[in-house]
């Protein structure tokens, strides 16, 4: 062992910058390069190739590198196009309302009306589903929800029914709330439960009522956790491909479904990059938008 | 106060509720599986195992469980290790452009799958990698890659820094001071990490539907039955896919949370 190479000036914490003379470099750059290199190659170069893909042309079924408009025009003065645009963020908001509401009483139960214990089972059992089959859990919704099926059944027990859930937006909220329910509970019951106590005590304890305090102090206070998970579902529904086909019907189909299709019955790739890039760029706005609503100081 | 007891019973209802919601489509997979009826619904058909039989039976699925094994075992070495080279990075160097050198790690989730997939498709088609095993390791590594980062990274914000700098004090050398100091401590995530990864890898359908082409995996498989028809062995497949995820993400959770308390006792 070389012991020449250790450090012997003062033991610095971790977040103090260690300056040195010796030759620490190899081991630095060992620990910080691979992942510059490895996210450089496969994640930074894939996108800017699909952004440079939107601008390819294709002859004769093969793609050619070029600088051309013709796919942006093409695509962008389809009806359909604008069509699937226009239904894709309605759907993403939607779930996003829907999912934020329906998440709150979980949440706010989870971090004010339970033991620590409690809190940090339920944490556990909402973080399952996050790792398992999405695919599959839709599947089952599919048989679930079907004329014939289980809730259907349950329903012509009571007399009532059979009510269609499949090919229409309510069974495309369904699966964009299994895709993105745990989460935004998890994300609000982490940010409701770092409130400061005695805030509420106080507001309590001034005679404000319970929903009076929720909407005035409790709230407000927990707003950055809460618009961070409601981007999170935007997100995650406005990217899902599944959900809208399985459960929606795709009539019309959503901006993923459209990419799907257009990558999978032949080979205009340039076409669906042109959705793609649309996609992102909207998501950025929403994202931009969302954190710095998030992060705003309250005026007033 | 009797309202207030009124109240707590509906909450906790309402949880109750929100925890079906989510378990139902898991546990109802899990149930139509044995069910003898190819169109399940209640009241239940008979119990059978005649869809385990036919995925038993079939050579396509067993091809994809191997591709699928090999790619998710695969992707949680490699991201766990730059998850943990970025983690020490962060946690102990202070350098220009560090958000950036953050946000290159932690940008991947926020991007959907299917822009990632068609972005893979063509980018591997262009480097001569389309088709194969490898690709779909690469483009999960650069998927989970993150997840690993934030367990180890987290495990590593609980660490004493003294810890590191008494080893050199004591003459080890940076890499045998990050062997045998940092390395043991982070071990927890790092199982963790690797669990959590491969359980990513091994549900990751989108992705791999696109840039797989031959080399099928499960969740590629699931979604080609799926799209042709109701067929109830989706629920068998599905079945063993949530076993295995569910018991991945399981040991994860656990090892980290006993680690945990192992320590507070020790501390307290």
């Amino acid at each position: 062992m070389s012991v020449s190479n250790h450090p012997t000036e003062t033991p610095s914490p971790g977040h103090t910058p260690i300056k040195r003379r010796y030759r620490s470099d190899l081991f630095r750059q060992a620990l910080r390069l691979p992942i510059v290199i490895w996210q450089g190659l496969f994640f930074i170069a894939p996108l800017c190739f699909l952004v440079a893909m939107s601008f390819f042309i294709v002859r004769n079924y093969r793609m050619t590198e070029a600088f051309e408009m013709k796919n942006w025009f093409k695509m962008l003065s389809r009806d359909y196009f604008w069509d699937s645009y226009g239904l894709t963020i309605g759907l993403a908001t939607l779930a996003t309302l829907v999912v934020t509401t329906v998440a709150f009483p979980a949440a706010y139960t989870l971090a004010f009306r339970v033991s620590e214990a409690t809190r940090r089972r339920a944490i556990f059992l909402l973080i399952i589903p996050f790792f398992t089959s999405y695919l599959v859990r839709i599947f089952s919704w599919y048989v679930i929800l079907a004329e014939s099926g289980v809730i259907n059944a349950m329903l012509g027990y009571i007399g009532l029914g059979p009510y269609v859930m499949l090919n229409t937006k309510f069974g495309t909220i369904i699966g964009y709330m299994t895709l993105t329910l745990p989460l935004v509970i998890i994300l609000q019951t982490f940010s409701l439960a770092n409130i400061d106590r005695r805030l509420v005590e106080a507001a309590h304890n001034l005679g404000c009522r319970p929903w009076r305090t929720i909407i005035r102090v409790v709230l407000p206070l927990a707003k950055t956790g809460f618009i961070i998970a409601a981007v999170f579902c935007f997100i995650l529904s406005f990217g899902d491909f599944v959900s809208p086909y399985y459960l929606g019907g795709s009539k019309p189909p959503t901006l993923p479904i459209l990419i799907v299709d257009t990558v999978k019955s032949g080979q205009q790739w340039p076409r669906a990059a042109v959705v793609a890039v649309v996609m992102m760029v909207t998501l950025f706005i929403v994202a931009f938008g969302g954190i710095a609503a998030a992060y705003r100081r309250r005026t007033a | 106060m009797k309202s207030d007891r009124v109240l707590k019973w509906f909450l906790y209802g309402y949880l109750a509720l929100v925890l079906i919601f989510i378990f139902a489509p898991i546990i109802f997979s899990v149930i139509f599986s044995f069910n003898s009826d190819r169109f399940p619904t209640i009241p239940l058909g008979s119990f059978s195992l005649k869809w385990y039989e036919t995925i038993w039976q079939d050579p396509d699925v067993w091809e994809a469980a191997r591709t699928s094994l090999i790619v998710s075992f695969s992707v949680a070495i490699i991201a766990t290790l730059l998850g943990f080279a970025t983690a020490y990075t962060d946690y102990r160097y202070r350098f220009k452009l560090k958000p950036l050198y953050l946000a290159l790690i932690l940008l991947p989730p926020t991007i959907p799958l299917i822009i990632m997939a068609l972005a893979m498709l063509a980018w591997f088609a262009k480097i001569g990698l389309a088709g194969k095993v490898i690709s779909i390791i690469i483009a999960h590594s650069v998927l989970t890659a993150p997840f690993a980062m934030a367990i180890i990274r987290l495990r590593l914000s609980q660490m004493d820094v003294t810890l590191e700098a008494a080893a050199w004090n004591l003459g080890a050398d940076q890499w045998r001071a990050l062997r045998r100091v940092i390395v043991p401590f982070c071990q927890p995530a790092i199982v963790s990490s690797f669990c959590l990864t491969a359980a990513v890898s091994f549900d990751e359908f989108a992705i791999a539907w696109f840039i797989s082409g031959l080399n099928k995996t499960i969740p590629v498989i699931i979604l080609e039955i799926v799209t042709g028809n109701i067929d109830p062995q989706v629920n068998a497949i599905g079945s063993f896919v949530f076993l295995t995820s569910i018991t991945l993400v399981v040991i994860a959770q656990v090892v980290l949370m006993t680690r945990g308390k192992k320590e507070k006792v020790n501390h307290g």
